[in-house]
Protein backbone atom coordinates (compact mmCIF):
# COMPACT_ATOMS: atom_id res chain seq x y z
CA UNK A 1 0.00 0.00 0.00
CA UNK A 2 1.17 3.16 -0.67
CA UNK A 3 2.61 6.16 1.69
CA UNK A 4 0.05 8.82 2.01
CA UNK A 5 2.62 11.54 2.37
CA UNK A 6 -0.67 13.93 3.76
CA UNK A 7 -0.03 11.80 6.86
CA UNK A 8 0.22 14.05 9.43
CA UNK A 9 3.82 13.94 11.58
CA UNK A 10 4.83 14.99 14.50
CA UNK A 11 8.58 15.64 15.42
CA UNK A 12 9.66 16.08 18.95
CA UNK A 13 12.72 17.29 19.96
CA UNK A 14 14.45 20.19 22.83
CA UNK A 15 16.75 21.62 20.14
CA UNK A 16 14.33 24.04 18.02
CA UNK A 17 17.07 23.99 15.36
CA UNK A 18 16.92 20.70 15.00
CA UNK A 19 12.83 20.86 14.68
CA UNK A 20 13.92 23.06 11.85
CA UNK A 21 16.04 20.50 10.18
CA UNK A 22 13.62 17.57 10.73
CA UNK A 23 10.81 19.29 9.35
CA UNK A 24 12.55 20.68 6.30
CA UNK A 25 13.82 17.39 5.39
CA UNK A 26 10.82 15.59 6.14
CA UNK A 27 9.28 18.78 3.41
CA UNK A 28 12.07 17.60 0.73
CA UNK A 29 10.54 13.77 1.25
CA UNK A 30 7.44 15.26 0.30
CA UNK A 31 6.02 15.40 3.92
CA UNK A 32 4.22 18.93 4.59
CA UNK A 33 1.09 17.92 7.23
CA UNK A 34 4.23 18.01 10.00
CA UNK A 35 3.65 19.31 13.90
CA UNK A 36 6.55 19.88 16.27
CA UNK A 37 6.65 19.56 20.33
CA UNK A 38 9.55 20.49 22.43
CA UNK A 39 9.39 17.71 24.78
CA UNK A 40 7.66 14.28 25.70
CA UNK A 41 4.82 15.96 28.13
CA UNK A 42 3.47 18.15 25.18
CA UNK A 43 4.26 15.61 22.53
CA UNK A 44 2.00 13.19 24.88
CA UNK A 45 -0.70 15.84 24.94
CA UNK A 46 -0.65 16.32 21.16
CA UNK A 47 -1.14 13.21 20.65
CA UNK A 48 -4.43 12.35 22.40
CA UNK A 49 -5.38 15.54 21.25
CA UNK A 50 -7.47 13.82 19.21
CA UNK A 51 -5.74 14.21 16.22
CA UNK A 52 -4.68 11.34 14.49
CA UNK A 53 -0.84 10.98 13.60
CA UNK A 54 0.91 8.58 11.50
CA UNK A 55 4.05 8.84 12.80
CA UNK A 56 6.15 10.00 15.69
CA UNK A 57 10.08 10.97 15.31
CA UNK A 58 11.16 12.11 18.84
CA UNK A 59 14.49 13.22 20.32
CA UNK A 60 15.47 11.10 23.59
CA UNK A 61 17.51 13.50 25.37
CA UNK A 62 14.83 15.76 27.09
CA UNK A 63 13.22 17.04 29.92
CA UNK A 64 10.75 16.90 31.69
CA UNK A 65 9.61 14.11 29.77
CA UNK A 66 12.40 11.77 27.87
CA UNK A 67 11.56 10.33 24.72
CA UNK A 68 11.55 6.77 25.90
CA UNK A 69 9.04 7.39 28.59
CA UNK A 70 7.11 9.06 26.06
CA UNK A 71 7.48 6.10 23.92
CA UNK A 72 6.19 3.96 27.05
CA UNK A 73 3.50 6.15 27.43
CA UNK A 74 2.61 5.46 23.83
CA UNK A 75 2.73 1.99 23.81
CA UNK A 76 0.21 1.93 27.15
CA UNK A 77 -2.10 3.67 25.65
CA UNK A 78 -4.64 1.53 23.88
CA UNK A 79 -5.36 4.23 20.88
CA UNK A 80 -2.01 5.05 20.24
CA UNK A 81 0.20 1.51 21.13
CA UNK A 82 0.19 1.13 17.32
CA UNK A 83 1.67 4.25 16.65
CA UNK A 84 4.48 4.03 14.40
CA UNK A 85 7.68 5.71 16.73
CA UNK A 86 11.08 6.14 15.34
CA UNK A 87 13.47 7.40 17.73
CA UNK A 88 16.31 10.25 16.23
CA UNK A 89 18.83 10.54 18.89
CA UNK A 90 22.95 10.75 19.99
CA UNK A 91 22.39 8.24 22.43
CA UNK A 92 24.13 5.45 20.32
CA UNK A 93 24.83 3.05 23.29
CA UNK A 94 23.93 -1.00 23.03
CA UNK A 95 21.88 -0.40 26.01
CA UNK A 96 20.15 2.54 24.83
CA UNK A 97 19.28 0.71 21.47
CA UNK A 98 18.51 -2.66 23.66
CA UNK A 99 15.81 -0.19 26.05
CA UNK A 100 13.90 1.44 22.82
CA UNK A 101 13.91 -2.10 21.44
CA UNK A 102 12.00 -3.34 24.89
CA UNK A 103 9.74 -0.40 25.05
CA UNK A 104 8.36 -1.24 21.49
CA UNK A 105 10.01 1.32 19.18
CA UNK A 106 9.69 1.04 15.68
CA UNK A 107 13.19 2.20 14.18
CA UNK A 108 16.30 4.12 15.83
CA UNK A 109 18.15 6.62 14.20
CA UNK A 110 21.58 7.79 15.49
CA UNK A 111 22.42 11.85 15.25
CA UNK A 112 24.07 12.48 13.32
CA UNK A 113 22.12 11.69 10.51
CA UNK A 114 21.81 12.12 6.44
CA UNK A 115 18.38 12.22 4.65
CA UNK A 116 18.86 8.77 3.04
CA UNK A 117 19.06 7.52 6.70
CA UNK A 118 16.23 9.11 7.11
CA UNK A 119 13.73 8.15 4.44
CA UNK A 120 15.56 4.29 4.76
CA UNK A 121 14.55 4.20 8.51
CA UNK A 122 10.41 5.74 7.37
CA UNK A 123 10.28 3.42 4.51
CA UNK A 124 10.99 0.70 7.22
CA UNK A 125 8.74 1.39 9.13
CA UNK A 126 5.56 3.27 7.03
CA UNK A 127 6.53 1.18 3.69
CA UNK A 128 8.40 2.50 0.29
CA UNK A 129 7.77 5.77 -0.95
CA UNK B 1 48.70 7.39 79.34
CA UNK B 2 50.59 4.45 77.73
CA UNK B 3 50.46 3.49 73.80
CA UNK B 4 47.22 1.51 74.15
CA UNK B 5 45.34 4.20 75.85
CA UNK B 6 46.50 7.13 73.41
CA UNK B 7 45.06 4.77 71.02
CA UNK B 8 42.00 4.53 72.41
CA UNK B 9 41.63 7.83 72.77
CA UNK B 10 42.68 9.08 69.70
CA UNK B 11 40.16 6.46 67.83
CA UNK B 12 37.40 8.04 70.58
CA UNK B 13 38.05 11.37 69.52
CA UNK B 14 38.32 10.73 65.41
CA UNK B 15 35.21 8.90 65.75
CA UNK B 16 33.20 11.33 67.74
CA UNK B 17 34.08 14.13 64.86
CA UNK B 18 33.21 11.90 62.25
CA UNK B 19 29.80 11.21 63.82
CA UNK B 20 29.27 15.15 64.50
CA UNK B 21 30.75 16.02 60.89
CA UNK B 22 30.58 13.23 58.44
CA UNK B 23 33.61 11.84 56.51
CA UNK B 24 34.56 15.40 55.41
CA UNK B 25 36.63 16.39 58.65
CA UNK B 26 38.52 19.58 58.47
CA UNK B 27 42.28 18.91 58.70
CA UNK B 28 42.23 21.36 61.69
CA UNK B 29 40.34 19.15 63.83
CA UNK B 30 42.47 15.89 63.12
CA UNK B 31 45.62 18.30 63.72
CA UNK B 32 43.62 19.09 67.09
CA UNK B 33 43.23 15.62 68.25
CA UNK B 34 46.59 14.82 67.56
CA UNK B 35 47.86 17.57 69.63
CA UNK B 36 45.84 16.94 72.58
CA UNK B 37 46.77 13.27 72.45
CA UNK B 38 49.87 14.03 72.17
CA UNK B 39 49.85 16.86 75.51
CA UNK B 40 48.39 13.19 77.38
CA UNK B 41 51.67 11.75 76.87
CA UNK B 42 53.62 12.88 79.85
CA UNK B 43 56.22 11.17 82.21
CA UNK B 44 58.15 8.20 80.99
CA UNK B 45 57.95 7.15 77.67
CA UNK B 46 58.32 3.63 76.80
CA UNK B 47 59.61 3.00 73.28
CA UNK B 48 56.72 2.01 71.84
CA UNK B 49 55.15 4.96 73.51
CA UNK B 50 58.04 6.71 71.98
CA UNK B 51 57.06 5.20 68.43
CA UNK B 52 53.36 5.95 68.42
CA UNK B 53 54.56 9.87 69.28
CA UNK B 54 57.07 10.17 66.53
CA UNK B 55 54.34 8.46 64.40
CA UNK B 56 51.53 10.84 65.78
CA UNK B 57 54.16 14.18 65.04
CA UNK B 58 54.69 12.60 61.60
CA UNK B 59 50.96 12.36 60.84
CA UNK B 60 50.92 16.28 62.22
CA UNK B 61 53.59 17.04 59.55
CA UNK B 62 52.22 15.62 56.60
CA UNK B 63 48.79 17.42 57.66
CA UNK B 64 50.56 20.74 57.78
CA UNK B 65 52.17 20.14 54.74
CA UNK B 66 49.15 18.93 52.56
CA UNK B 67 47.33 22.18 53.91
CA UNK B 68 49.72 24.29 52.60
CA UNK B 69 49.99 22.73 49.56
CA UNK B 70 46.21 22.46 49.42
CA UNK B 71 46.55 26.38 50.06
CA UNK B 72 49.03 26.80 46.83
CA UNK B 73 46.70 25.54 44.64
CA UNK B 74 44.68 28.30 45.11
CA UNK B 75 40.95 27.05 45.23
CA UNK B 76 39.34 30.06 45.89
CA UNK B 77 41.00 30.78 42.40
CA UNK B 78 39.53 28.23 40.63
CA UNK B 79 36.16 28.40 42.57
CA UNK B 80 35.43 32.30 41.90
CA UNK B 81 37.52 33.03 38.73
CA UNK B 82 38.27 29.88 36.32
CA UNK B 83 35.49 27.55 36.83
CA UNK B 84 32.81 30.74 35.90
CA UNK B 85 35.11 31.88 33.20
CA UNK B 86 35.11 28.17 31.42
CA UNK B 87 31.05 27.76 31.34
CA UNK B 88 30.54 30.86 30.34
CA UNK B 89 32.81 30.41 27.72
CA UNK B 90 30.94 26.72 27.09
CA UNK B 91 27.64 28.78 27.04
CA UNK B 92 28.93 31.15 24.47
CA UNK B 93 30.05 27.82 22.30
CA UNK B 94 26.62 27.25 22.06
CA UNK B 95 24.34 30.61 21.40
CA UNK B 96 27.12 31.02 18.72
CA UNK B 97 26.37 27.57 17.09
CA UNK B 98 23.42 27.86 17.43
CA UNK B 99 22.64 31.66 15.50
CA UNK B 100 25.22 30.40 12.76
CA UNK B 101 22.94 27.11 12.60
CA UNK B 102 19.80 29.25 12.10
CA UNK B 103 21.36 31.84 9.82
CA UNK B 104 22.22 29.06 7.57
CA UNK B 105 18.81 27.50 7.61
CA UNK B 106 17.30 30.83 6.95
CA UNK B 107 19.41 31.09 3.77
CA UNK B 108 18.57 28.12 2.72
CA UNK B 109 15.07 28.05 3.29
CA UNK B 110 15.30 31.32 1.01
CA UNK B 111 17.44 29.10 -1.87
CA UNK B 112 14.55 26.61 -1.91
CA UNK B 113 11.95 29.30 -2.16
CA UNK B 114 13.49 30.15 -5.35
CA UNK B 115 12.82 26.54 -6.95
CA UNK B 116 9.91 26.90 -8.68
CA UNK B 117 10.82 29.06 -10.24
CA UNK B 118 13.69 27.03 -11.86
CA UNK B 119 13.46 24.45 -14.37
CA UNK B 120 13.37 20.59 -13.12
CA UNK B 121 17.18 19.69 -13.62
CA UNK B 122 18.37 23.05 -11.70
CA UNK B 123 15.89 22.73 -9.35
CA UNK B 124 16.06 18.79 -8.69
CA UNK B 125 20.09 20.02 -7.80
CA UNK B 126 19.55 22.47 -5.68
CA UNK B 127 17.41 20.39 -3.72
CA UNK B 128 20.11 17.58 -3.51
CA UNK B 129 22.58 20.41 -2.56
CA UNK B 130 20.43 22.06 0.59
CA UNK B 131 19.31 18.46 1.88
CA UNK B 132 22.72 18.37 2.33
CA UNK B 133 23.00 21.35 4.12
CA UNK B 134 20.41 19.84 6.44
CA UNK B 135 22.19 17.06 7.25
CA UNK B 136 25.32 19.00 7.88
CA UNK B 137 23.83 21.50 10.43
CA UNK B 138 23.37 18.58 12.35
CA UNK B 139 26.20 19.70 14.23
CA UNK B 140 24.53 22.47 16.56
CA UNK B 141 22.40 19.43 18.24
CA UNK B 142 25.86 17.06 18.92
CA UNK B 143 27.55 20.46 20.00
CA UNK B 144 25.29 21.03 22.06
CA UNK B 145 25.05 17.98 24.11
CA UNK B 146 28.68 17.63 24.29
CA UNK B 147 29.26 20.95 25.32
CA UNK B 148 26.41 19.99 28.33
CA UNK B 149 28.32 16.84 29.25
CA UNK B 150 31.70 19.24 29.69
CA UNK B 151 29.48 21.96 31.93
CA UNK B 152 27.93 18.98 34.03
CA UNK B 153 31.37 17.93 34.76
CA UNK B 154 32.77 21.54 35.19
CA UNK B 155 30.04 21.27 38.26
CA UNK B 156 31.50 18.55 39.78
CA UNK B 157 34.79 20.08 40.00
CA UNK B 158 33.31 23.13 41.14
CA UNK B 159 31.59 20.85 44.03
CA UNK B 160 34.87 19.29 45.25
CA UNK B 161 36.76 22.41 45.37
CA UNK B 162 33.76 24.08 47.26
CA UNK B 163 34.64 21.66 49.66
CA UNK B 164 38.02 22.35 49.57
CA UNK B 165 37.39 26.16 49.91
CA UNK B 166 35.10 25.13 52.59
CA UNK B 167 37.99 23.12 54.88
CA UNK B 168 40.83 25.19 54.07
CA UNK B 169 39.03 28.82 53.94
CA UNK B 170 41.51 30.02 56.50
CA UNK B 171 44.57 28.43 55.25
CA UNK B 172 44.05 30.05 52.05
CA UNK B 173 43.10 33.40 53.69
CA UNK B 174 46.27 33.08 55.69
CA UNK B 175 48.56 32.07 52.00
CA UNK B 176 47.20 35.23 50.54
CA UNK B 177 48.36 37.30 52.95
CA UNK B 178 51.40 35.97 53.02
CA UNK B 179 52.51 35.54 49.02
CA UNK B 180 53.52 38.80 47.32
CA UNK B 181 50.78 39.38 45.33
CA UNK B 182 51.40 39.29 41.53
CA UNK B 183 50.84 42.27 39.38
CA UNK B 184 47.70 42.40 38.04
CA UNK B 185 46.70 42.99 34.45
CA UNK B 186 45.65 46.63 34.84
CA UNK B 187 48.95 46.93 36.70
CA UNK B 188 51.43 44.93 34.27
CA UNK B 189 52.78 45.89 31.17
CA UNK B 190 51.37 43.82 29.11
CA UNK B 191 53.05 41.92 26.41
CA UNK B 192 51.98 40.13 22.88
CA UNK B 193 50.59 37.04 24.85
CA UNK B 194 48.32 39.45 27.14
CA UNK B 195 46.69 40.66 24.27
CA UNK B 196 45.01 37.50 23.28
CA UNK B 197 42.11 37.17 25.03
CA UNK B 198 40.35 35.36 22.13
CA UNK B 199 36.33 36.33 21.38
CA UNK B 200 35.12 38.39 23.64
CA UNK B 201 31.11 37.83 25.34
CA UNK B 202 28.76 39.92 23.12
CA UNK B 203 28.02 42.04 26.27
CA UNK B 204 31.59 42.93 26.81
CA UNK B 205 32.90 43.12 23.14
CA UNK B 206 33.31 46.51 21.69
CA UNK B 207 31.34 46.82 18.38
CA UNK B 208 32.85 48.16 15.16
CA UNK B 209 31.28 51.74 15.54
CA UNK B 210 32.87 51.97 19.28
CA UNK B 211 36.35 50.31 17.24
CA UNK B 212 36.09 53.30 14.88
CA UNK B 213 35.23 55.67 17.22
CA UNK B 214 38.08 54.08 19.76
CA UNK B 215 40.97 54.63 16.06
CA UNK B 216 39.55 58.21 15.35
CA UNK B 217 40.03 59.63 18.50
CA UNK B 218 43.72 57.61 18.42
CA UNK B 219 44.32 59.67 15.35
Amino acid sequence: MAVDKNMRILIVDDYKTMLRIIRNLLKQLGFNNIDEAIDGSSALAMLRSGNTYGLVISDWNMEPMTGLQLLREVRADAHLKALPFIMVTAESKTENVIAAKEAGVSNYIVKPFNAETLKTKMSSVLGDF
Amino acid sequence: MNQDDAEIALQTRLDLIRAARGNSVPLDDVAEVVRAILDTMSGEISSNELRVYNELEALAVIIRKTKQEIADIRPDEIKDDFLPTAADELDAIVQSTETAANTILDAVEAIEAVIPNCDAATGEAITNATMQIYEGCNFQDLTGQRISKVVNTLKLIETRVNGLVSAFGAEIEEVLRNTPEVATESAAIPDDADLLNGPQHPEAASSQDEIDRLLASLG
